[in-house]
């Protein structure tokens, strides 16, 4: 009986290592793709860290409230996307998902021309994890904040 | 735990429990649904598109609950050789791999409205598309080394531990890597989301989660069926070589 107990730590020992070295493992690589694996630039990322102009990137942020502009000719907008330590004006011609509006999160597909404004191809709203009923949306000023923050 | 190792005492207990889970479970679901559909509130940005949470959560909720119960199943497997585990996972591969492509399914067609898009290959929507991508290979895995005969659990309960690694992953996606998917509106005490919409969500969850325990009794209660039959057509054979 005491052989079977035996053979029975061994093999939960033998388990337990495994998969302390497989979640090691595990870790190390997702910490390694910590950059590559993003999914977009930050405002505060791209200000600091600008990647050269005309490659394809995706910049990531909060539509900066009273920035967006419709030019004359009715199909190019203007706005600003900003995180607490960046704000970076980005150019778009085109049809916008109906979530994009001043004050929530936006990722734009495009590239960054030498002149600092980024020059988007393609426009996706990102929500936040707040699901609140339509009677309910006049938050508080300190909400909204709240909101930002997390944009990040 | 090895109470249960007697499959007899297991069938007894789980042919009292399938129907008591299942129609729970249906009548949970259904309610829920209703809810969902009729009863909760537009939302404020998304509008009516919100309703295909009370599908999509409990679908996310069991494609990684059904595969950390493989992990459990597979260390059991491992470890204390327990007769049921292997039938276990087996057992519960398919209806997990069932949820994680409704998870897929209706988390693109709410983010075409959502987010404008029907598909970006973000952390989160990646890995649970690797998650999708696990469970068909379990599944084929286990089916071929049950063909093997005896001994040959002990691959598929390695491949169930090894895939355990992406679950946190598929969890702290949003977490570690900015992503177009959001990040988790209920943790630990604190929900982001209004009642109207919470209560509908966790009552569809214990729904369908009671569904899916139903369905993995029956499918275990299957299984071992099928093996008695098979060692009985065996032994039948025997005899009739014997004579």
């Amino acid at each position: 009986m005491s052989g079977a107990i035996k053979a029975k730590h061994q093999r939960l020992v033998l388990v337990v290592i495994a998969l302390v070295a497989l979640i090691g493992a595990g870790l190390l690589a997702a910490w390694s793709l910590r950059s590559q694996a993003s999914f977009f630039y930050l405002p505060s990322e791209m200000v600091a860290n600008p990647p050269e102009p005309d490659r394809p990137v995706r910049l990531g942020g909060m539509v900066e409230a009273g920035s967006l502009k419709t030019d004359a000719d009715g199909v190019t907008i203007r706005f600003v996307l900003w995180d607490d330590k960046g704000r970076v004006p980005v150019e778009f011609k085109g049809i916008v998902p109906d979530l994009f509006q001043e004050g929530s999160g936006a990722v734009a597909e495009g590239k960054r021309r030498a002149d600092g404004t980024f020059v988007a191809d393609n426009l996706l709203a990102k929500h936040d994890e707040k699901y609140v009923p339509r009677e309910m949306k006049n938050m508080t000023a300190d909400q909204a904040r709240q909101v930002v923050e997390q944009t990040k | 735990m090895h109470g249960f190792a007697n499959p007899a005492r297991f069938l007894r207990l789980a042919r009292v429990l399938t129907g008591p889970l299942l129609f729970t479970g249906i009548g949970l679901t259904l309610a829920a649904l209703a809810w969902g559909l009729f009863g909760a509130p537009a939302e404020r940005l998304q509008g009516d598109s919100v309703r295909i949470l009370f599908v999509h959560v409990p679908a996310a909720w069991l494609g990684m609950g059904g595969w950390t119960a493989i992990a459990i199943a597979s260390l059991a497997e491992l470890v204390w050789r327990h007769p049921l585990a292997a039938i276990a996972a087996r057992a519960i591969a398919l209806p997990g791999a069932f949820f994680a492509l409704l998870c897929l399914v209706t988390g693109s067609l709410w983010g075409r409205p959502a987010w404008g898009t029907w598909w970006v290959w973000d952390g989160r929507l990646t890995s649970m598309l690797v998650l999708f991508f696990l469970y068909c290979a379990f599944i084929a895995l286990a089916d071929a080394a049950n063909r093997d005969g005896e001994g040959g659990s002990r691959v598929p309960a390695i491949f169930g531990l090894v895939g355990a690694v992406n679950i946190p992953i598929i969890h702290f996606s949003v977490l570690w890597w900015n992503s177009l998917h959001q990040p988790p509106s209920i943790t630990v005490g604190k929900s982001e989301m209004a009642p109207a919409f919470l209560y509908g969500l966790l009552a569809a969850t214990i729904g369908f989660s009671l569904i899916f325990g139903a369905v993995v009794l029956m499918r275990m209660r299957t299984i071992l069926a099928n093996a008695q039959a098979e060692a009985r057509l065996r032994r039948r054979a025997m005899e009739a070589l014997d004579d």
